[in-house]
């Protein structure tokens, strides 16, 4: 690839890189708590896993589970109230460039251009647009956006938007990639599509990827791993190795294997009555 | 402007009732000014109560003959009705912009003003004119700051509004590419309020005037509000006539300005907010 190299464009030391397999995310005893007027909310209790590098692992569960509080924290958007994290070799104290964050909703400024918004965090960093244009064409052009840069937001459509946010989190090159529900909003067809073309991306750069979603059949479809999320207070009720050979696609989905860790998902959450 | 014959026929039948929008106002217009004429020369209405359309327009022609440093025509008065008002909107909105946001970005803030900005805002502030020419004198200054305390609370209230109406989203997504507080406010949270912000922009460019002219009224040695004084006691209708279509072009300028100005800087937004009723 074309694009300058992270010691190039970055002024502050980069992050230490995980070596390949080795540890990139670690929470040891999570602990989150809302303090609130009715009294205390248990958002996240005793929460420990290891994530390794060019991981992608799903966090599935109800609403309420905590998934999206334990991906904020993760992020570093949000303050954690007990136990230890370390992200990219590091204890987590606050965002950084080792992190690329795609939302629910694509969040793109409707008064910036598709390009202008895939290189803002560029922007908000005072590094160099100029070093990232070639990268993010390059990305626009794996999502098939390369003929839309200079729209504006409201004129793509939902699902179009959404490759435009992925390209913004990815223009970096972050080794990690944060994604909440960034689909839940999309019609099935779309979803699916996206579901495809997401495992596209992740095997071209082999991201480590932490992606939050309430569906069962998204999770097992994308993930190596499945963190089964249950509420009340919010906590991992299982971790799911999904063995599906890769690369995946679509035909998957009616396999018989599928069908056991889509079964066996479904039976964590119900048992603990949280799905009628 | 021509219609192509190709055309599909509703679209042509679109264009030709657009056309005939243009067509219609100043037929309008028109009728009016000839009602007008026939009623006060059919029914011999004294000139004191209200002159015919030709007499105004004699008057208008002959103010505004006069230059623009002549202190008897129209353009003198009007230039410094027109500095008051242009001053003291500028003034009003940026204190208003300044002191919404900073409101609005604490909660704290917000708890202890909003009583008085309530309790303020409910008073009519023209009823201030007097007692602020008391303290500022018949000058300009006087209608300058009765003109910013006027302009002052739609942009309050609208850029708070403004600034509450920022979908937090944007401000995590700032957050997670290390954005500074400035930046966000500069790169996020201005822009996203500017369609609240032009809202307000537009009920305060009529507020403007208005304010200028009260201050006007009250005490003044010049300026389109004391021409209308003057003109009114010594019972000339006419050229009272002209000044008031003089303000009203002021103030439709000012809110073409204002809108072209919205158009160029808020184009992404789907539809301005509804602005907020002008009287105050």
């Amino acid at each position: 690839m074309s694009h300058p190299t992270r010691s190039e464009v970055r002024p502050t030391p980069a992050p230490q890189p995980a070596a390949p397999g080795g540890t990139i995310i670690e929470a040891q005893g999570l602990t989150k708590i809302y303090p609130g007027a009715t009294g205390n909310v248990l958002a996240l209790q005793d929460v420990s896993f290891r994530i390794k590098d060019g991981e992608f692992v799903c966090l599935v569960g109800p609403s309420g589970c905590g998934k999206s509080t334990l991906l904020k924290i993760l992020a570093g958007l949000l303050p954690y109230t007990g136990g230890t994290v370390t992200r990219s070799g590091h204890t987590l104290e606050g965002p950084g460039p080792d992190v690329g964050m795609v939302f629910q909703a694509p969040v793109l400024l409707p008064w910036r251009t598709v390009m202008q918004n895939v290189l803002l965090p560029t922007e908000f960093r005072r590094l160099n647009a100029d070093d990232f244009r070639a990268r993010a064409d390059e990305l626009l052009t794996l999502v098939g956006l390369s003929d839309f840069k200079d729209r504006y937001p409201h004129e793509l459509s939902g699902g179009m938007q959404q490759r435009a946010a992925i390209v913004r989190a990815l223009v970096q090159d972050p080794p990690i990639l944060l994604m909440d529900e960034p689909f839940g909003a999309l019609d099935a067809m779309t979803r699916e599509q996206m579901n495809v073309e997401v495992l596209r991306i992740w095997n071209r750069n082999r991201k480590t990827v932490v992606f939050v979603t309430h569906s069962i059949a998204e999770s097992v479809f994308l993930a190596d791993r499945v963190f089964v999320m249950t509420p009340r207070p919010g906590t991992i009720a299982e971790i799911i190795d999904v063995d599906l050979p890769r690369p995946r696609d679509l035909s998957i989905i009616n396999t018989e294997q599928f069908g056991r860790h889509a079964t066996r998902i479904r039976a964590l959450l119900h048992a603990k009555g949280d799905l009628s | 402007m021509t219609t192509p014959d190709n055309l599909p026929r509703p679209l042509r039948k679109r264009r030709l009732s657009r056309r005939l929008d243009l067509v219609l106002s100043p037929i309008i217009l028109v009728a009016l000014i000839a009602v007008w004429h026939f009623v006060t020369v059919e029914f011999a209405i004294p000139a004191f109560i209200l002159p015919p359309p030709l007499e105004v327009w004699r008057s208008l022609v002959a103010g505004l003959a006069a230059g623009p440093f002549d202190r008897g025509g129209f353009l003198y008065h009007a230039g410094v009705t027109f500095s008051e008002a242009l001053l003291g909107f500028v003034l009003g909105s940026t204190v208003g912009i300044v002191v919404g946001f900073t409101i609005a970005s604490s909660r704290l803030i917000e708890r202890v003003a909003l009583p008085y900005i309530v309790g303020f805002q409910s008073l009519p502030k023209v009823a201030l004119a007097p007692l602020l020419v008391i303290w500022f004198g018949f000058g300009v200054e006087g209608k300058v700051v009765i003109t910013s305390v006027i302009t002052f609370f739609p942009l309050l209230i609208n850029s708070m509004a403004g600034y509450q109406s920022v979908d937090p989203d944007r401000i995590d997504l700032a957050r997670s590419c290390n954005a500074t507080r400035l930046q966000i406010l500069q790169k996020i949270i201005l822009p996203s309020a500017l369609p609240y912000i032009f809202a307000g922009l537009n009920i305060a460019s009529v507020l403007a005037i208005l304010g200028a002219i009260v201050g006007e009224f009250v005490g003044a040695q010049s300026g389109l509000g004391m021409l209308l004084m003057q003109y009114n006691q010594s019972l000339q209708i006419a050229p009272v006539f002209g000044v008031l279509l003089i303000l009203g072009l002021m103030g439709y300028a000012s809110n073409v300005a204002i809108r072209t100005l919205e158009r160029r800087l808020c184009f992404w937004a789907q539809r301005a907010t509804p602005a907020a009723n002008s009287e105050s």
